[in-house]
């Protein structure tokens, strides 16, 4: 069936820019003056062309004790506002990622970040034709980066809307191209007479370490703005992120809407540049949100989950950029980031591996125990039906079995039994059987005699038990199949505690008819007294 | 017939549901379409439909796959363009009335591995009441478990909905249209893969709304319980077949003429209908 996807598509690219400059505008009221000015040069980013270090430079220092310390406890101003700064970008991509990841958007984090580089280079080149020898300002450069990365989400979604290109591939290819023509300019400005290119190398690998005050009130204030406005539109990017069309049904104005998490995820990505750089942008907003899906099943839980890892990895990439100033803050944030993710993977509580493993293996034995229990019962079961006359080799008892409980002894007890039989039983192997059995035998289910097994008091309970419910089950199906099996949760062990109680005495009722031997009530609680 | 009363501010809906044929200038009908054609891509799917719903009754739509049942309701509800043609609810633009018409899209339309619960689900529901910017309080939970109480899945307010049966999440998606109380519900194959139970629930759920005097538009996939379950009838296939009662419109020729002659199943339906004594 064909759907309309026409609709859900259409993003302006107008409100995500109003949005950026508000957030620019209310961040740091001079960002729009490029020019020189010394009066207020500690407000202007000044890159410092010659300073700057590539990614090849491998002079490596380790930090002295005292800075050590003076980073971790954040004694100084700068360390402490770059890292509160870098936090507070964490924290806001984490939470944008989260719907980003449920809205299955997860690229255009990196679309963004990638198609900005050509405009970092124009802002670039732009000032230095404009103004010979002047000074570049961050403002700038993130302007022409938020036009670019404007401009490239724009042209993907509109490759995808109006072509039979799918949205992946426009993605990709808007990538790629905005991605090349900035490296291209790159390479131009390169070959400028004063240009220099190792200043804008930061916008690619990311250099927290070279942040002043001014770039963090930016990346701060975006950040919180961003923050609070998730925040705010929790519920309602929750619905859009769900069912975008019943959101649209009920009169939320979903493009709107979906334009505004555009705006935010946008302006994340832009923030993040300087520190994280434009490669690895999209690990900070998707990395957090899909370790947190690991520990919950909510969205709330699971957003604040992301905001958390976001913060915390920022944090420690801050913390290694500072301590090493060669180290890239935008990989270690990425790494630490990962770290978290696999961590994730393998512990978390809902859908972590592990959890999943030790709960497959928890049912397996749980299995394996009952089906051991039930064949148990079944292979003495025809022992039982020859009531009261010859009820057991060993001892005499005076009643039948079905005084049993009465006389004391269960008569399953006294039956001895021996490996093959109980091998014959069910198709099982002999590896198969041992553990089951010593398992058996450690809970005190199956006593140890010479030359085999005998049931305990409390094995006997259990198998008359696992054989009692496996009657029911099968009388169930049989007698009332067309009761929807969405009655039933099927990982429960007692019938009782899924169907109604007028049900269950029904099927008593059946059971004990056709197994008159099996001396119905050896059920360890009370049947019907849930209602 | 009881199902005739529709709620208050209608004082002359009875006659618009009597002249059943025409008369659709400004008709106060639940819902409204008047010539509306709906086109993907070019390729009309939907041709000149002109249909009025009846007041407090239950109207099955049902027509082959790709016959545009879905897109009738899409296009009527505004979540697709329409080439032509309008729609009126109560007597007004859908975008006006919004509130008393809930919408149960098809299930599949979803992820379901979404991190939400049964009651996140149904609060959905409740949202525009409770408006811009709060948060889902604690009284609106508590109003979302009503609902979930309703299609009998209570018990499962707190799973994650992939945790539920397809059953079990079709009812989550009833409770969430019902939380939003409205006099018109249109409903996107809500019995499809569904177990026998929800089957039951949502019929006992569409005659409570019924009882009400509230309007259901389904669309409906099995032939055979049409006549059980519906009051009327809307045969689709890119063009409105037939429509009316069920004892009237709902025979043989008109199904043929629908589904294009290559139902063996129709000639038995046709033999049920005359054989039901239920149908008046």
């Amino acid at each position: 069936m064909t759907s309309p996807t026409g609709h859900s598509t259409a993003r302006g690219p107008l409100l995500p820019g109003l949005l950026l400059a508000l957030v620019l505008g209310l961040a740091l009221p001079t960002a729009s003056a490029a020019g020189p000015d010394p009066a207020h040069d500690h407000l202007h980013r000044v890159i410092p062309l010659q300073s700057r270090t590539s990614i090849s430079d491998t002079r490596f220092q380790w930090p002295g004790w005292q800075k050590l310390s003076d980073t971790l406890l954040m004694r100084q101003y700068n360390t402490r506002i770059v890292l509160l700064g870098t936090m507070l970008l964490g924290i806001g991509a984490g939470t944008v990622g989260t719907f980003m990841l449920l809205r299955r958007r997860s690229l255009v984090g990196d679309v963004v970040s990638h198609a900005s580089l050509p405009g970092i280079a124009l802002a670039f080149l732009y000032i230095e034709l404009a103004y010979p020898g002047g000074e570049r300002s961050l403002q700038a450069l993130l302007l022409g980066a938020l036009a670019a990365g404007l401009l490239g989400v724009f042209c993907a979604t509109s490759i995808s809307r109006f072509s039979r290109i799918k949205e992946d591939a426009a993605l990709a290819i808007v990538l790629s191209v905005f991605f090349g023509a900035g490296i291209a300019l790159f390479t131009i400005i390169q070959k400028l007479p004063t240009g220099q290119v190792a200043g804008l190398q930061q916008f690619i690998y990311g250099q927290t370490a070279s942040m002043i005050a001014a770039d963090v009130k930016l990346i701060g204030g975006t950040s919180l703005v961003v923050i609070a406005v998730s925040a705010l539109l929790f519920k309602e990017f929750g619905l859009l992120c769900f069912d975008e069309e019943f959101g649209r049904s009920h009169g939320w104005p979903t493009t709107k809407l979906d334009s505004v998490l555009m705006a935010l995820v946008v302006c994340m990505a832009i923030i993040g540049l300087q520190s994280v750089g434009l490669l690895l942008v999209v690990a900070m907003l998707i990395i957090p949100a899909a370790a947190a899906r690991f520990w919950t099943e909510r969205l709330g839980p699971m957003t604040l989950i992301s905001a958390g890892l976001g913060g915390v990895s920022a944090w420690l990439g801050g913390v290694v950029s500072s301590l090493f100033a060669r180290f890239s803050a935008g990989a270690v944030i990425v790494l630490v980031g990962s770290l978290f993710f696999m961590l994730s993977m393998a512990l978390g509580r809902r859908r972590g591996l592990l959890p999943q493993l030790l709960n497959h293996l928890a049912t397996t034995k749980r299995v394996g125990r009952h089906d051991l229990s039930r064949a148990l019962y079944e292979m003495l079961e025809p022992r039982l039906e020859q009531t009261g006359s010859d009820s057991g080799p060993d001892s005499g008892p005076d009643s039948g079995p079905d005084s049993g409980p009465d006389s004391g002894i269960d008569p399953l007890c006294q039956y001895l039994l021996v490996h093959d039989r109980i091998l014959a039983r069910r198709s099982w192997s002999p590896r198969r059987l041992a553990p089951l059995i010593r398992t058996a035998v450690s809970g005190g289910r199956l006593e140890v005699v010479e030359g085999g097994w005998r049931l305990t008091e409390a094995g006997a309970a259990d198998a008359r038990l696992v054989a009692r419910n496996h009657r029911l089950w099968e009388t169930y199906l049989v007698l009332h199949a067309d009761i929807a099996t969405s009655h039933v949760d099927r990982d429960a062990d007692l019938i009782e505690h899924v169907l109604d109680p007028d049900l269950v005495d029904q099927l008593l009722e059946a059971v004990s008819q056709r197994y008159p031997h099996m001396g119905m009530p050896p059920s360890p609680h009370p049947i019907d007294s849930g209602s | 017939m009881t199902g005739d009363s529709v709620p208050v501010d209608q004082p002359d809906s009875a006659p618009a549901a009597e002249s059943a044929d025409g008369a659709q200038h400004l008709s106060t009908a639940p819902v409204a379409i008047h010539d509306m054609t709906v086109a993907y891509h070019r390729r009309p799917v939907l041709w000149d439909i002109d249909f009025d719903a009846k007041p407090g009754k239950l109207t099955a739509i049902v027509g082959p796959n790709g016959s545009g049942k879905t897109t009738l309701i899409k296009a009527a509800l505004d979540l697709i363009p329409r080439a032509s043609g309008d729609v009126h609810f109560f007597g007004a633009p859908y975008r006006t009335v919004r509130h008393r018409v809930g919408y149960v899209p098809q299930r599949g339309s979803v992820d379901w591995d979404f991190p939400v619960n049964a009651t996140d689900v149904v609060a959905m529901g409740l949202y525009k009441k409770i408006g811009w910017f709060r948060p889902v309080s604690r009284r609106y939970r508590l109003q979302a478990m009503e609902f979930l109480d309703r299609v009998g899945m209570v018990d499962y307010a707190k799973r994650q909905i992939s945790q539920l049966s397809g059953g079990q999440q079709q009812r989550v998606f009833l409770a969430r249209a019902l939380a939003q109380q409205a006099d018109l519900y249109l409903m996107d194959e809500p019995f499809v893969g569904v177990d026998a139970a929800t089957e039951r629930a949502i019929v006992d759920i569409l005659h409570e709304l019924k009882a009400d005097g509230k309007t259901a538009l389904v669309v409906h996939h099995d032939l055979q319980t049409v006549p059980e379950y519906f009051d009327e009838v809307l045969l689709l296939n890119m063009r409105l077949v037939a429509t009316g009662p069920v004892s009237e419109v709902f025979t043989p020729e008109n199904l043929r003429a629908t589904y294009g002659g290559k139902l063996a199943l129709l000639d038995q339906v046709g033999h049920r209908m005359t054989l039901d004594p239920n149908r008046s």
